[in-house]
C-alpha cells in the first residue's frame, strides 16, 4: 500500500487570531495619521482663538458662529446669515465641479485611447501622462503662471504671429484657475478610467453592434454603464482635491477667485491667522464632502440590488 | 482578409441554402472565425462580396446587417437582467416596450428559462448563460444566426444535450444557422452541410456522410474522425478497383477513386476493420486500449505499418491479447485513396 487516505471531513486551520495581530500596525497608522488629526481638528474648531495664532482651551462655538452668522461690522446689529464664506464655498464647489467636468471630457477619450493601444505601448503612454507629476505641484503652478501672464511666452507667441493685438488677459481669471486645476488633477481622472476601460470586454461592443445598436447608443447603453465605476472614482479623485485646492486659486486667480483652500490656508498663516475658524471651515468642508460621498454610496448600493 | 501580411482567407466562395444548418469546421487558425466575423461585419474583406438573399452586405456596418451572433463567451451585458439582454436587439430596432418584453418572454420560454428573466446573468450557470445568449440572438428574428463555437465552454454532458437542442431550435425557427466549431463530432451530429477549412481555404463542402465517407484529400480524412493513414504504392488500376501494396509487401484492393499509379496515401477507418474473418491483412496485436463502449486494438501489420482497429466491447467474444497473431478484414468502405 503506497498511500492510504481516510478522512472524516476537512477543515482549515484558524488563522483569524494571527491575522488580527498582524493587522495591528495598520490600525496604528490609521489611528495616528487619519483619526487623530481629524479629531484634533474637530476639537480645535470648538476652542477660542489666541491672538498670535494658536488656541486657548476655552470651549466656544465662536468659529462656527463667525462662519454662518453676522451681526454687522461692530457686532451690535441683529443676527443675519453671513454670506461671505458661504459664497466662497459655493464658488469653490462650482469651480471644482467645472474642473471635474473638464477633466472628464478630456480624460475619458485619453484613457480610452491609451487602453485601446497595444499592451506594450500602454505603459509608455501612462508613463508620459505621469511625467509632469515628477515635478513639484508648486513649481508647476508657478511655471503655468509664467506661461500665461500678459508678457509670457503664450501671449508673446500669439502677438508675434499677429493673431491678437493686445495680450489675452488670462492671469487672475477663473479661466486661469480652471486651467491650473485641470492641469493638476487630470491624471486622477485618466488613471481610474483607464483601469476600467482596460478591463472592458470589447465583445460587449460587438454584441451591441450585432444587435443593431449604433456607435452612440453602444457608448450610452453599454460602455458607459460598464465603465461607470472608473468614471465615478475619477470624478471623486478630481472633485475632492479641487474643492480644497489653494495653490491654483492663489497663484493663478486673483482676489475674485478666492476659494475654500485659500481661506483655510490663510487662517493658519502667521499672526493674522485664526486657528479655530480655519479648523471649523475645514470641518464644514469635510462634512460637505462626506455628505456627497454618502449619497453616492447609497445610490450605488441601491443599484447593486437586482 | 488580410492581417498585416498574413492572408487569413484565400478565395473562399460558397453558397449557403435557406433554412440550412451549415457548419464551418477546422482546426484553430484555419480562418473559420474570421469568415464568421466577415459575415457579421466585425471584419472587412479586402476583396470579395457577401450576398444575403441577393443583397450585397459586405460594406454594411454590423448594426445594419440582419444577422445575429451567439458569441463564444456569450458577451452577455453584465449590467442588464436576463430579460433586458434578450430584449436589447428589439429595443434597438425600435420595438415598443410591451411588445419587446412579450417577445423576449417567448424567447426565454423557448430556451426553458422563463423563471430566470429578472436575474442577472452572473447568477446563471454556463449552460443557462448559453441559452440566454441564444435567446438574445434569436429574439430580433435574424435572417441568419451565426454561432461562434458556442458550446466550447460547456462540459461534455451539457454540450451533448445542447447539440440536440440547437438542432431542434433551428428546425423550429426555420432560421439559417452558420455554426463555427473545431469539434468534428459537433459538426457531424448537427449539420445539414459542413465546410471543412484549413489554412484559410475551404477543403471540402458536403453532408456529414459525404465528408466522412468520401474525404476529398489527406487533410479532410485525417481531421474528420479517426483514421489510419498509410503510405502505399498503387500497382494497378482495374475498373473501379485499384491494387495497392503496403510497406510490408501485403497487397489489397481498394476503390479506385482518386487513384494514380505510384506512391499515395491510403486511409483505413478503424471502425470498419474487423478482427478475424477472411483476412485481407495479417498482423500482431501490440496493445489494447479500453474506451468504454469501444476497445481500440493497436496492431502491427507484417512489414511494419501500424493499424488501429476499433471494435465494440459488446460484440467482443474472444478477446485478443498483446502478442497474438490476428487476421484483419476490411469491410465495405473501409479504405480510400487520398489526394495530398
Amino acid at each position: 500500500m503506497a498511500l492510504l487516505i481516510k478522512s472524516t471531513g476537512a477543515q482549515s486551520n484558524g488563522y483569524r487570531g494571527i491575522i488580527g495581530r498582524l493587522l495591528a500596525p495598520t490600525w496604528l497608522v490609521i489611528g495616528i495619521f487619519l483619526l487623530f488629526p481629524v479629531l484634533l481638528m474637530a476639537v480645535y474648531s470648538f476652542l477660542t482663538k489666541e491672538f498670535r495664532g494658536g488656541v486657548e482651551w476655552d470651549f466656544t462655538l465662536a468659529a462656527y458662529d463667525q462662519f454662518f452668522v453676522t451681526r454687522g461690522l461692530f457686532g451690535d446689529e441683529p443676527a443675519q446669515i453671513e454670506w461671505t464664506y458661504i459664497g466662497i464655498f459655493w464658488r469653490s464647489i462650482w469651480q471644482a465641479a467645472l474642473a471635474t467636468i473638464t477633466c472628464l471630457v478630456i480624460g475619458f477619450p485619453t484613457a480610452w485611447f491609451i487602453a485601446t493601444q497595444a499592451p506594450r505601448s500602454r505603459g509608455v503612454w501612462l508613463f508620459l501622462i505621469t511625467i509632469p507629476y515628477w515635478v513639484n505641484l508648486l513649481i508647476r503652478t508657478v511655471s503655468l503662471k509664467f506661461l500665461i501672464r500678459d508678457n509670457g511666452p503664450l501671449n508673446e507667441f500669439l502677438l508675434g504671429i499677429g493673431l491678437i493685438d493686445s495680450p489675452l488677459p488670462l492671469i487672475n481669471t477663473n479661466l486661469a484657475v480652471q486651467l491650473g486645476l485641470f492641469y493638476s488633477y487630470l491624471p486622477f481622472m485618466v488613471l481610474p478610467i483607464y483601469a476600467s476601460v482596460e478591463r472592458y470586454n470589447f465583445a460587449y461592443s460587438e454584441a451591441a453592434a450585432d444587435l443593431y445598436a449604433n456607435r452612440w447608443t453602444t457608448l450610452r447603453e453599454i460602455v458607459l454603464p460598464i465603465v461607470k465605476p472608473g468614471i465615478i472614482a475619477g470624478c471623486i479623485l478630481v472633485f475632492v482635491p479641487s474643492l480644497g485646492a489653494f495653490l491654483s486659486p492663489d497663484l493663478l486667480g486673483g482676489a475674485k477667485t478666492f476659494m475654500i483652500g485659500s481661506l483655510i490656508d490663510e487662517q493658519f498663516k502667521g499672526s493674522q491667522g485664526n486657528w479655530p475658524f480655519g479648523a471649523a471651515s475645514a470641518m464644514i468642508l469635510m462634512s460637505l464632502v462626506l455628505i456627497v460621498l454618502m449619497f453616492y454610496a447609497r445610490a450605488a448600493a441601491r443599484e447593486d440590488q437586482p | 482578409m488580410d492581417y498585416g501580411t498574413v492572408t487569413a482567407l484565400h478565395d473562399v466562395s460558397f453558397e449557403i441554402k435557406d433554412n440550412e444548418f451549415f457548419t464551418l469546421l477546422g482546426p484553430s487558425g484555419c480562418g473559420k472565425t474570421t469568415l464568421l466575423r466577415l459575415i457579421a461585419g466585425f471584419e472587412e474583406a479586402t476583396a470579395g462580396e457577401i450576398r444575403l438573399f441577393g443583397e450585397d452586405i459586405a460594406r454594411l456596418d454590423p448594426n445594419h446587417r440582419p444577422v445575429n451572433t451567439v458569441f463564444q463567451h456569450y458577451a452577455l451585458f453584465p449590467h442588464m437582467s436576463v430579460i433586458d439582454n434578450v430584449a436589447f436587439g428589439l429595443k434597438m430596432k425600435g420595438v415598443d416596450l410591451a411588445t419587446r418584453r412579450a417577445r423576449a418572454g417567448q424567447m426565454l420560454e423557448m430556451v426553458h428559462l422563463s423563471s430566470f428573466s429578472d436575474r442577472m446573468h452572473t447568477q446563471l450557470s454556463g449552460g443557462q448563460q448559453q441559452r440566454v445568449a441564444l435567446a438574445r440572438a434569436l429574439a430580433p428574428q435574424p435572417k441568419v444566426l451565426l454561432l461562434d463555437e458556442p458550446l466550447s465552454a460547456l462540459d461534455l454532458k451539457l454540450r451533448q444535450a445542447m447539440r440536440v437542442e440547437l438542432k431542434s431550435l433551428q428546425e423550429q425557427t426555420g432560421i439559417t444557422f452558420i455554426f463555427v466549431t473545431h469539434d468534428q463530432e459537433e459538426a457531424l451530429t448537427m449539420s445539414d452541410r459542413i465546410a471543412v477549412m484549413s489554412a484559410g481555404r475551404v477543403q471540402q463542402i458536403g453532408t456529414a456522410k459525404e465528408i466522412y465517407e468520401a474525404p476529398i484529400n489527406h487533410f479532410v480524412a485525417d481531421f474528420i474522425g479517426e483514421t489510419n493513414i498509410i503510405q502505399v504504392n498503387v500497382l494497378s488500376i482495374m475498373g473501379d478497383q485499384a491494387l495497392v501494396q503496403l510497406p510490408g509487401g501485403q497487397q489489397i484492393s481498394c476503390p479506385a477513386a482518386a487513384a494514380k499509379i505510384g506512391p499515395q496515401h491510403l486511409s483505413i477507418r478503424p471502425e470498419r476493420v474487423s478482427l478475424g474473418g477472411i483476412g485481407h491483412l495479417s498482423g500482431t496485436v501490440e496493445r489494447l486500449v479500453y474506451l468504454g463502449t469501444d476497445l481500440l486494438v493497436l496492431t502491427q501489420l507484417e512489414g511494419g505499418a501500424a493499424l488501429q482497429v476499433r471494435v465494440q466491447n459488446a460484440r467482443l467474444t474472444g478477446l485478443p491479447k498483446p502478442g497474438d497473431s490476428v487476421t484483419l478484414t476490411l469491410e465495405e468502405g473501409a479504405s480510400r485513396l487520398l489526394v495530398d
